[in-house]
């Protein structure tokens, strides 16, 4: 994970770079030295040497992209995805920071295993940043120790996978986040009602004789929960794949009273509906599910006009026979890391016209606001020499056995993409070359 | 040997796999309705001489169960059945592992019934033999919509124009989707009756021209055919539902029936439950073809396993 100890530079010359913090958008060179950038200027003015240069004409060059929603699996679920596998896809989709999740085997939720997930001999290729438990093994009880997490390098608390149901836990978790800082990320799905639930309700759900899960038993955790945001000044509540219409009314309600209420979206929940879910196919099944085409609609609109945050994969690898079962019993979740990028250029930008400084906003800047990930998101000079390079025009098909992760439980196998990372750089150095 | 499928594999199911009606053109379903008048248990046609049927069994029978096994023995094929107790399911055998096992031992055809939706689409699209959905969770049950229909035109001429009124527990029931499906491509117009919790509004987006009452009363009035479904409470998970308020709003009685037209079949595909979604005198009255509907499965079965095997043309 440490890059940059020794002196090492880098030049990217003759691409655009969209940096919307510093709100550059034109023609730049971009020179990383000693893991950090050490400068931004029009092009041919930068007159320091660099040991490496890098020809990124007809490229964007952005900050490096954050992805605040992965499963890396480790530790204890090696046999899907390791946390070296992992990064490895993670850099070949342009993402030069991850937040993993802490439903592994045992839950993080405890100091010591966040140090664990940190440590070099990983095998991390990008950053990684530990989101622990919030309850003791998640389960939904005990609030974990916020402080020593946070110590040990945390960087929020969430029982992802599972919601915090209590309202008195997750009021009591809220209000440790106000005297700390430290931001609880919601799963928000009320399971008392979405038992056995294996995709959306509606007419896809009813004509595959499947039970359906409720749009209202998202929103209705998401509604409460701002609610109890709103009560305590400074608590910060982030929303994981949020995926419902209704769910954006309780945010935009948040964000209007000033709570500090963010949330993200997933590229299958903008990409895809409950009625493209092919026959039975678990490669189609998650956890929230793909929702109507109405709710992708509103995602669109919400993702275009700034009450969405961040875009986050939630890359959930799992082993085939996990997911080649009958489609109830299959484990909820894709992989999603690779296709991210392509997806957020072709749906969001190629169809629905959305600027690619939006865009870069919501993989950068944006996720980096989330969890105060300092000096990230951006390539003001002093920042992180984290850098993602990529061809929004190159046409591609993706292919799920060539991809880095362990698993390719992806419902984009042979999928024709627009947009193709080309270079990831992590702390200055070059981690994925396209 | 059968050279062993890869995991992911092809697609489609085989030609002459029957899993849902929904997939099932018009003109095949009457073609296999054609066929079934043809075919009689008492006069077997060796027609599958030599031929293996498994029976795969996941979830408790009678009717289907037995039926499959007297048609295809009808038809002069062997049959063997595979319960989920007793095989090597019980210890953790795949749904995909168990089909390649019974691929090599030398099945010719599989017949499923399973607890989940879409089992049998997941075992089609992995080997190389026709697989027939016997019911598969919520989702359809196709041989007994085409016994259904085959009952249905034993007393009617044609079931273009048809009232058909479903009455019951429709959310859980792979019955209704199947009857659904084939009267709605057969030109019936059908009407469905049930209370919220057993009849979400949703139902009718399943097909065109669909029509939901909440009363049993006018869903009846004037029906030919009153088909009345179980409630599934092993399927409730978790759902309530006041018994004696689902009996006094929905229990097909004499008095309910008799809005019907005076010449309307009353059919249920089984097992009843007397005294609850319909009285003992309506399950034995002069109209009910209950009986009836199981004795034509044999002969719709027939139809169904010769066409999976390449006897009927399509």
């Amino acid at each position: 994970m440490k890059h940059g100890s020794q002196s090492h530079s880098i030049l990217i010359h003759g691409g655009r770079v969209i940096d919307p913090l510093a709100r550059m958008d034109g023609l730049m060179d971009v020179l990383l030295r000693d893991g950090q950038v050490a400068e931004v200027a029009p092009p041919n003015k930068i007159r320091a040497g660099a040991e490496e240069k890098i020809d990124a004409r007809g490229l964007i060059v952005a900050p490096g992209f954050i992805d605040l929603h992965v499963h890396l699996r480790e530790p204890g679920q090696g046999y899907k995805e390791t946390i070296a596998s992992g990064t490895a896809a993670a850099a070949a989709g342009g993402f030069t920071s991850v937040c993993c999740m802490p439903n592994t085997t045992p839950v993080l939720d405890s100091p010591e295993w966040v140090t664990w997930v940190r440590q070099p001999q990983r095998g991390a290729v990008v950053n990684v940043f530990p989101v622990a438990a919030a309850t003791q093994a998640s389960k939904g009880a005990v609030l974990t120790d916020f402080r020593a997490l946070q110590r040990a390098g945390a960087v929020a608390v969430s029982d992802d996978g599972k919601p915090i149901l209590s309202e008195t836990t997750m009021r009591e978790a809220l209000r440790t986040s106000a005297e700390i800082n430290f931001p609880v990320i919601q799963h928000a799905e009320d399971t008392r009602v979405t038992q056995n639930c294996s995709m959306n309700e509606g007419p896809s759900s009813f004509r595959l004789g499947l039970r359906g899960s409720s749009p209202a038993a998202e929103a209705s955790i998401v509604d409460r929960d701002v609610q109890l945001a709103q009560q305590f000044n400074g608590a910060r509540l982030h929303v994981a794949h949020l995926s419902t219409a209704e769910s954006l009314i309780a945010v935009r309600r948040g964000k209007r009273n000033r709570a500090r209420v963010t949330c993200e979206v997933t590229p299958h929940h903008f990409t895809l509906s409950d009625r493209d879910v092919r026959e039975y196919d678990a490669n189609f099944k998650m956890n929230p599910p793909l929702r109507s085409p109405e709710d992708r609609e509103a995602l669109m609109v919400a993702l275009a006009d700034g009450t969405v945050d961040a875009i986050a994969s939630d890359h959930a690898p799992h082993a085939q026979h996990e997911k080649i079962i009958e489609f109830e019993r299959a484990a909820f979740g894709v992989s999603g890391l690779e296709t991210a990028v392509p997806l957020a250029i072709s749906i969001l930008h190629m169809e629905s016209k959305i600027p690619l400084t939006r865009i870069v906003e919501l993989m950068t800047s944006g996720p980096a606001r989330v969890l105060d990930l300092r000096g990230r998101g951006t390539l003001l000079r002093g920042s992180h020499a984290d850098v993602t390079i990529f061809d929004p025009k190159k046409r591609w098909t993706f292919e799920a056995a060539k991809s880095r992760s362990k698993s390719h439980n992806t419902p984009f196998d042979g999928r024709q993409m627009t947009g193709k990372v080309v270079t990831t750089i992590v702390g200055g150095r070059v981690v994925f070359r396209g | 040997m059968p050279a062993r499928a890869p995991l992911v594999a092809k697609r489609s199911a085989v030609r002459g796999s029957l899993l849902g009606i929904e997939g099932l053109p018009a003109n095949e379903i009457s073609q296999l309705l054609e066929a079934a008048t043809k075919m009689n248990p008492l006069k077997p046609r060796p027609v599958l001489r030599g031929r293996r049927v498994i029976l795969l069994f996941y979830e408790p029978s009678t009717r289907t169960r037995t039926s499959f096994e007297i048609a295809a023995k009808a038809l002069g094929a062997t049959t063997s059945l595979v319960l989920a107790s007793g095989s090597s399911i019980e210890k953790g055998e795949s749904l995909i592992d168990t089909g390649y096992t019974l691929r090599a031992v030398g099945a010719d055809a599989i017949v499923i019934r399973h607890p989940h939706s879409g089992a049998p689409h997941l075992m089609a699209s992995h080997l190389d033999i026709p697989v027939i959905n016997a019911g598969d969770g919520m989702h359809e049950h196709p041989t007994q919509a085409l016994l259904d229909a085959y009952t249905i035109l034993r007393h009617k001429k044609k079931i273009l124009g048809l009232e058909v009124t479903i009455v019951g527990d429709i959310y859980h029931s792979r019955v209704a989707r199947s009857a659904i499906h084939l009267l709605s491509k057969s030109g019936a117009k059908v009407t469905l009756c049930g209370p919220h919790e057993l009849l979400p509004e949703l139902a009718t987006t399943l097909v065109d021209g669909l029509k939901i009452s909440r009363s049993c009363e006018e869903a009846v009035r004037g029906a030919d055919v009153v088909m009345v479904l179980r409630v599934q409470r092993e399927r409730f998970s978790g759902l309530k539902l006041s018994l004696p308020d689902y009996i006094s709003r929905y229990q097909m009685t004499m008095a309910r029936l008799r809005l019907a037209k005076p010449d309307a079949l009353l059919m249920h595909p089984g097992p009843i439950i007397r005294g609850l979604e319909l009285t003992w005198e309506v399950a034995d009255c002069p109209q009910s073809v209950i009986v009836e509907e199981v004795h034509n499965g044999v002969p719709v079965r027939m139809a169904v396993l010769a066409r999976a095997l390449g006897k009927i043309r399509n």
